[in-house]
């Protein structure tokens, strides 16, 4: 049975996952038709005719793992690290009737590589189903605050 | 005063016939006389009619160091200003676009200006009275661009009084705007939304020789492109459709014969672009009914015309890079010597089918955000480029691909397509924009 407890350890477990660098470990959340959207605009409706920073599938979220252990993937020497300090969610659906879990959670991300460290800040929304008794993650969007500054490299995943 | 200060002939002597001096890429001083005279000097792109698509519309941006903006009049011409109040140099847009309504108003002390720039009031206007005030500039309004050609609704400025031509300064490269502009079945392009920004810790220039190198991109995109190919190979299982994903990344992995059978053609005064013959768009999946409303638009010669020339990148030297056949256009800003902010800016075709808009859309994401890893990998070189050349143990950076003696500067050619001759005629109009209006020591060191 699904509670708002297993959504929230859910996260909590995600984001562990991310910065202890278990990237397969992490890919397995995803459902099969999972997708992970970093939106341009402020709260974006679409993510295919909208410009985005990222909209990716499993494929996709492969490659970039893959990539991250390449042995000429120059800009992952050094590797970076990443740390992500969660407030608690707010669970906004809890509905195992309908097969419906969300939750959105306030987060501050850092991402480091080197001597450099870079801070972002913003809003992850969790939409998730049950597959298998186990929860995976459908839809996970990456809203921050200031989603139309130049940044960096962002390397990893927030 | 510096090493260069306005000694034309120190600067001319850093671009040599296959080498340039690092201090190009390096010195600030020089990156100063860039934005004093290589900037002014040269047509820039500021913007799209598009984006002013109403009277009152108006849009910022730099050139050089030089803050402006662009409105639309109640007439529908377009103007383009210095964007500063002529009382106290207050900036009057703050914003990258938006709406005004019928005139700007300064938040200062509430001047007012007519979306042509002239001066509407100022409030206890009797102060002025008997003081000379229409003698001066500042009763001029805001202070006026004058070199403004808005091309196909492409808007470009040359801040200098005295230089080339729109025509001849761009002459046959106007081309790839053409092409990008004749491939929406009603001859008009359309920016609907923010471009992606991503901030570059290296020289501009870097970028823009990069756009236009061939021989990078199986060695440094084999992290991303290559990977890309190897996950899709593994995961494919049945599909017998290559994703859109892959049949965007997968061309990066081209070999050395494909570039070099594409080739590439320059102009004068900097302008070039790779793909001739075929380009790594040339293989992407039809979409469905484009054809059909191009051939209704254009007739089927004129129609297959206009989709059988597949540039790859157009550079509009100093700082554009033009993509026609994914529409995309990349805007490399300088900020400092070592920092560049890179805008890029996705064009919809208007009356084409969604699907275009959508493989520009993924295009950008994948090739010039932030989070793309194509750009990952380009970033890292550029910013080990940036330290490497503060090395003192060889000051020049090699141009030498497929040099040839005599080699005549200036002209149109098309060439094989891993030469680095583009890069070369960037740094020849480089040399030239940089110092044409410095003074008359330009002729004596020539």
């Amino acid at each position: 049975m699904i509670t708002e407890k297993s959504i929230t350890d859910f996260i909590y477990r995600e984001a562990e996952l991310l910065d202890t660098m278990q990237w397969d470990a992490w890919l397995a959340l995803f459902h099969a038709s999972g997708r992970y959207w970093m939106p341009l605009e402020w709260q974006q409706q679409d993510p295919v005719l909208q410009p985005s920073l990222m909209y990716e599938d499993l494929l996709l979220l492969k490659v970039r793992v893959e990539r991250l252990a390449g042995e000429r993937t120059f800009s992952q020497k050094p590797k970076s690290r990443c740390h992500h300090l969660l407030q608690a969610p707010t669970i906004t659906a809890c509905d195992p009737a309908n097969g419906l879990f969300k939750a959105r959670t306030s987060f501050i991300y850092t991402e480091t590589r080197g001597d450099v460290l870079e801070r972002y800040s913003g809003w992850a929304s969790h939409d998730l189903i049950e597959s298998d008794g186990h929860l995976k993650i459908k839809l996970k969007r990456i809203d921050l605050v200031n989603f139309d500054a130049p940044f960096g490299n962002i390397q990893l995943f927030m | 005063m510096g090493k260069y200060g306005n000694d034309a002939g120190a600067i001319m002597a850093l671009v040599r016939k296959a080498e340039v001096h690092r201090d190009v890429y390096v010195d600030p001083e020089i990156f100063d006389l860039e934005m004093e005279h290589l900037f002014p000097n040269s047509w820039i792109y500021i913007g799209h009619a598009s984006q002013l698509s109403k009277p009152g519309d108006f849009i910022t941006a730099n050139v050089g160091r030089q803050p402006l903006m662009a409105s639309r009049h109640s007439d529908g011409a377009i103007h383009v200003f210095y964007n500063r109040c002529p009382h106290k140099g207050v900036k009057i847009a703050s914003e990258p676009c938006g709406n005004t309504g019928k005139f700007f108003r300064c938040p200062y002390h509430a001047w007012s200006f007519k979306t042509d720039g002239s001066l509407l009031a100022i409030p206890l206007k009797k102060g002025y009275e008997g003081t000379g005030f229409p003698d001066t500039q500042a009763s001029e309004g805001l202070a006026k661009v004058k070199n403004v050609v808005v091309y196909r609704d492409f808007i470009f400025v040359r801040l200098s009084d005295a230089g080339l031509s729109f025509e001849d300064y761009f002459g046959e490269s106007l081309s790839t705007i053409d092409n990008m502009v004749d491939r929406s079945p009603e001859g008009k392009l359309a920016v609907l939304a923010a471009p992606i920004r991503y901030m570059h810790n290296c020289n501009w220039k870097m970028l823009v020789e990069n756009q236009t190198d061939t021989c990078h991109p199986m060695v440094a995109h084999e992290s991303s492109a290559g990977t890309a190919v190897k996950v899709w190979k593994r995961e494919q299982g049945d599909s017998t459709e290559t994703p859109m994903a892959v049949q965007l990344y997968a061309p990066f992995m081209s070999p050395y014969e494909f570039y070099e059978q594409s080739g590439i053609r320059i102009w004068p005064n900097g302008h070039g672009h790779t793909g001739v013959a075929n380009s790594i768009h040339s293989n992407y999946s039809d979409v469905e009914g484009y054809v059909e409303q191009m051939v209704a638009t254009y007739g089927d010669k004129r129609a297959h015309e206009i989709l059988g020339e597949v540039r790859h990148n157009t550079i509009y030297f100093p700082n554009i890079m033009v993509k026609g056949a994914v529409q995309i256009l990349r805007n490399f800003i300088p900020i400092a010597v070592d920092k560049t902010l890179v805008e890029s800016w996705v064009y919809r075709l208007v009356g084409a089918p969604d699907k275009l808009y959508e493989r520009a859309l993924m295009y950008n994401r994948f090739i010039n955000a932030p989070t793309s890893i194509v750009g990952h990998d380009d970033l890292e070189m550029y910013e080990r480029a940036q330290e490497g050349l503060t090395s003192n143990g060889n000051q020049w950076v090699n141009l030498q691909r497929l040099h040839e003696p005599g080699e005549a500067d200036d002209v149109t050619a098309v060439i094989n397509g891993t030469s680095e001759r583009q890069m070369r005629n960037q740094f020849h109009a480089w040399a030239k924009f940089m110092t044409m209006n410095m003074d008359k020591r330009v002729e004596a060191a020539e």
